[in-house]
């Protein structure tokens, strides 16, 4: 019998403390489509950069055709025929698409391009791919997103690949671009080529792969051949861990409706959401990412312009939907994206917490550094903060601290509806209790919380009642009793 | 290191530089007799003048994110507005008043233009660099605008070796940093120009009124350059719309050696200061030294480099 085309055992790899990759174990042949599948944060990211030769494996072997395979980079592990797709194309938008084709692989002589070769190997690649009839001489941002990522295919087929790894390539196509992509898929298996195929959407997986892997907490939870493979059993390897006694259950009853959403919508991602947020209640958002979710908490806040529906919040008579507006009304926001968008790395943690009020800081424009400090002190010891003191620039903080400072800032402003959108990503397990323990309360003393996650055990462990976006569709709201980490993996991946 | 000590060391920055390179022209025999005199450094303050008033605006601009790059034709075009107020008999306090809103008009328009429009500073200003300039030009009909005399005049002078006093222009420019120090400080206005720089969507996020903010940053950074324009007239005693080309430069130099950041959301008004007070030293001592001109561009440009480099240096440090 071959060697497989791909054999890893015991691949472990840590980022400082975090151990990303446990013990992986995958085995992929050649001509074979093998599906990908784990939550998120269960170590495909990091399993294939290992793989791409961005980051070097703590331990374990890899082999590739039955040879040792250890790329020291991506350009490496190009020329030895592995090859990556990413989920985010990386596409050059101002130059043709010829021109990506061959970048960083032009035919040349002497350094002047010979145009009529790149030609006829840049429609070559494309022509393996049964899409000939793309004009070459286009600038990459005028054709759509599917034929974007057939491009960035072509490119990969340049130096003959063995080994082709897809990252979510179906995340941000339509139904038709899908079936497009698959037909491409289908032609590069009949090639020999091997395709690691990452994916939520497990109908998909189990329409395309011939076998599969699942993922979770960075080791292999199990794999086989996909037609025995039934999506509650991908569920139950995905999700089967034992929830830890994290979350603070305390019975409440929710009181008036606060926020009201009708049919909201905003192109490209958020087709539709109606929902009502009472006070006193925590109403969870499960879904993937890129699902639409965060869209919804954006335009509720005014981030973003609603291109459809409505959003009412009791007791708010502006007429225009603006951050300021909203935070007048009681509304607070907690960024996902803590770095880009949450905070204000370079400036003290004593101005990030209370920028959303500071005319309250002092008269007639002042402000008074003291009295801003006074209120920082006073959330840097309720929420244990490890800092040096209030004036102490954020940005020396670690991921923990930073976040417990976010989500002061709606504390000390105080917001009355909070939105919470993944609270608690990539912070260590101490604040994510302590930051559970603080949303119970919270929702306790009868303020409303939206609380978007992709974890769907933090979910379960907080909410009153959870709703699930799809492919920028809002389920309807059940309450927390009624659902189970299965049952929300299948609504959230389109095949419930 | 201790945290305080470090903080210090990142305070004295620009300090340490002044003071590098007033002892540098301190010792040379050549200088020795006249560089450390009373008289010298009043020369050097009054040069010193116009680019620190620039810089006062050019800090909040650089602090909350932007850059202005029309200052020199901001400052052409409001000395020629003065010349011509002047010509017309206009009280002196009428033509302080109208120089200053006519610089806050132009930086009102950058602003607006640049908030409006959602074009990056450097295109906006690079725009009206242009049409300032001609637009100096125009007022003027191509030539230097001349009247008889005026108040304004006596605000520069340093004409008089034996006057122990300082001009007018070093009290105003030392009065309006110790104001727009306090003011980037204390103020909700000034901590919102630093929200700006920081982070605009975490500003926005907050509830900032960033559009309003950038607006009335550049406007009162404007009214700053409308001043320079006066104290531009004050030195010339002559509107002159070909003045001050490229002076932008030199104070944008100003404000990164005081330790401001291009990038925004770091910078201070003390620091600017102290930048321009060591360019104005570097000119001065190069001459008493009697080195060509050439020779002085050259060495304000290195000193560009290496105060941004030990900067980073610094910063690196303080941030691991």
């Amino acid at each position: 019998m071959p060697a497989p085309r791909l054999h890893l055992t015991g691949v472990a790899k840590a980022f400082g403390a975090t151990r990303a990759l446990r013990s992986v174990s995958l085995e992929v042949a050649s001509g074979e489509v093998h599906a990908l599948i784990g939550e998120n944060g269960a170590g495909k990211s990091t399993l294939m950069k290992i793989l791409s030769g961005a980051h070097a494996p703590d331990a374990g072997t890899l082999a590739l055709d039955g040879r040792p395979y250890a790329p020291a980079s991506p350009h490496a592990a190009r020329l030895l025929g592995v090859a990556m797709i990413y989920q985010e194309l990386t596409l050059a938008p101002h130059l043709s698409a010829q021109e990506n084709i061959l970048l960083g692989a032009e035919s040349a002589r002497l350094g002047w391009i010979d145009s009529a070769e790149s030609r006829s190997r840049a429609r070559a690649a494309l022509a393996q791919l049964g899409h000939e009839h793309l004009d070459l001489a286009r600038p990459v941002a005028a054709f759509s997103i599917a034929e974007r990522q057939i491009i960035e295919i072509a490119r990969a087929l340049l130096t003959p690949p063995r080994v082709l790894i897809m990252d979510e390539p179906t995340s941000s196509l339509t139904p038709p671009d899908v079936e497009k992509l698959f037909t491409v898929i289908a032609r590069l298996r009949a090639q020999g080529v091997s395709i690691i195929y990452i994916s939520h959407f497990l109908e998909e997986c189990r329409r395309i792969a011939d076998r599969y892997t699942v993922l979770k907490d960075g080791e292999t939870a199990g794999s086989g051949a996909m037609r025995d493979a039934t999506i509650d059993l991908l569920v139950n390897l995905m999700t089967g861990r034992e929830v830890k006694d994290l979350y603070p259950r305390r019975a409440r009853t929710p009181g008036a409706i606060v926020l009201s959403v009708r049919a909201a919508a905003r192109v490209p991602r958020l087709r539709t959401a109606s929902f009502s947020l009472r006070a006193g209640e925590i109403l969870g958002v499960a879904g993937l990412i890129g699902a639409g979710r965060t869209d919804l908490v954006r335009t509720v806040f005014g981030l973003d312009a609603l291109d459809a529906g409505e959003v009412l919040v009791v007791g708010s008579t502006a007429a225009r939907t603006t951050p300021r507006n909203r935070w007048r009304a009681g509304v607070g926001f907690l960024s996902e994206n803590r770095k880009e968008e949450g905070l204000m790395l370079g400036l003290p943690l004593a101005d990030n917490l209370t920028f959303t009020k500071l005319r309250s800081f002092g008269r007639y424009g002042w402000v008074s550094r003291r009295r801003q400090h006074t209120a920082a002190e006073r959330w840097i010891g309720a929420l244990k903060v490890k800092c040096r003191d209030a004036a102490q620039p954020v940005a020396e903080m670690s991921g923990g601290n930073q976040q417990k400072i976010a989500l002061a800032r709606l504390l000390e402003h105080p917001a009355r509806i909070l939105l919470l959108d993944e609270p608690t990503r990539g912070i260590d397990v101490g604040s994510k209790a302590q930051i559970y323990c603080l949303i119970g309360d919270l929702a306790t003393s009868g303020k409303a919380v939206l609380l978007v996650s992709s974890y769907l055990p933090e979910l379960l462990g907080l909410c009153d009642t959870i709703a699930v976006m799809c492919r920028g569709e809002l389920s309807a709201v059940r309450p927390c009793a009624d659902w189970t980490e299965p049952e929300l993996m299948r609504v959230a991946t389109g095949s419930g | 290191m201790h945290p305080v000590v470090k903080k210090l060391i990142a305070q004295a920055g620009p300090f340490l530089g002044l003071a590098v390179v007033i002892v540098l022209f301190s010792l040379p025999a050549e200088t020795r007799e006249f560089f450390l005199t009373f008289h010298n450094f009043k020369i050097i303050f009054t040069q010193t003048v116009i680019v620190a008033i620039g810089a006062l605006g050019m800090t909040l601009i650089i602090v909350s994110g932007g850059i202005d790059l029309s200052v020199g034709s901001t400052i052409a075009l409001t000395s020629v507005v003065g010349a011509l107020l002047i010509q017309r008999g206009w009280a002196t306090a009428a033509v302080l008043a109208t120089v200053v809103a006519s610089g806050g008009l132009i930086g009102l328009l950058n602003g607006a233009a640049i908030a409006g429009l959602r074009l990056t500073p450097f295109i906006i200003t690079l725009g009206s660099l242009g049409v300032a300039r001609g637009g100096a030009k125009w007022l003027a009909d191509n030539q230097t605008v001349n009247y008889d005399t005026s108040a304004i005049n006596g605000w520069m002078t340093t004409a008089n070796a034996f006057d122990r006093t300082l001009p007018t222009g070093v009290w105003i420019a030392l009065a309006l940093a110790a104001l727009t120090a306090v003011m980037l400080r204390q103020t909700v206005f000034g901590r919102y120009i630093f929200a700006l720089g920081s982070n605009e969507s975490a500003a926005r996020l907050c509830g900032v009124p960033t559009a309003r903010i950038k607006i009335a940053t550049y406007a009162l950074a404007g009214c700053f350059f409308g001043l320079a324009g006066l104290f531009q007239l004050s030195r010339l005693r002559q509107g002159d719309p070909t003045v001050a080309i490229g002076l932008e430069l030199d104070i944008i130099a100003a404000v990164i050696i005081g330790g401001a950041s291009l990038s925004g959301g770091a910078g201070s008004i003390l620091g600017s200061m102290i930048g321009a007070l060591i360019m104005s030293v570097l000119r001065n001592g190069s001459q008493q030294m009697g080195w060509p001109t050439y020779f002085q561009e050259i060495i304000i440009g290195l000193v560009i480099i290496v105060a941004v480099f030990l900067d980073r240096l610094r910063q690196g440090r303080a941030a691991s």
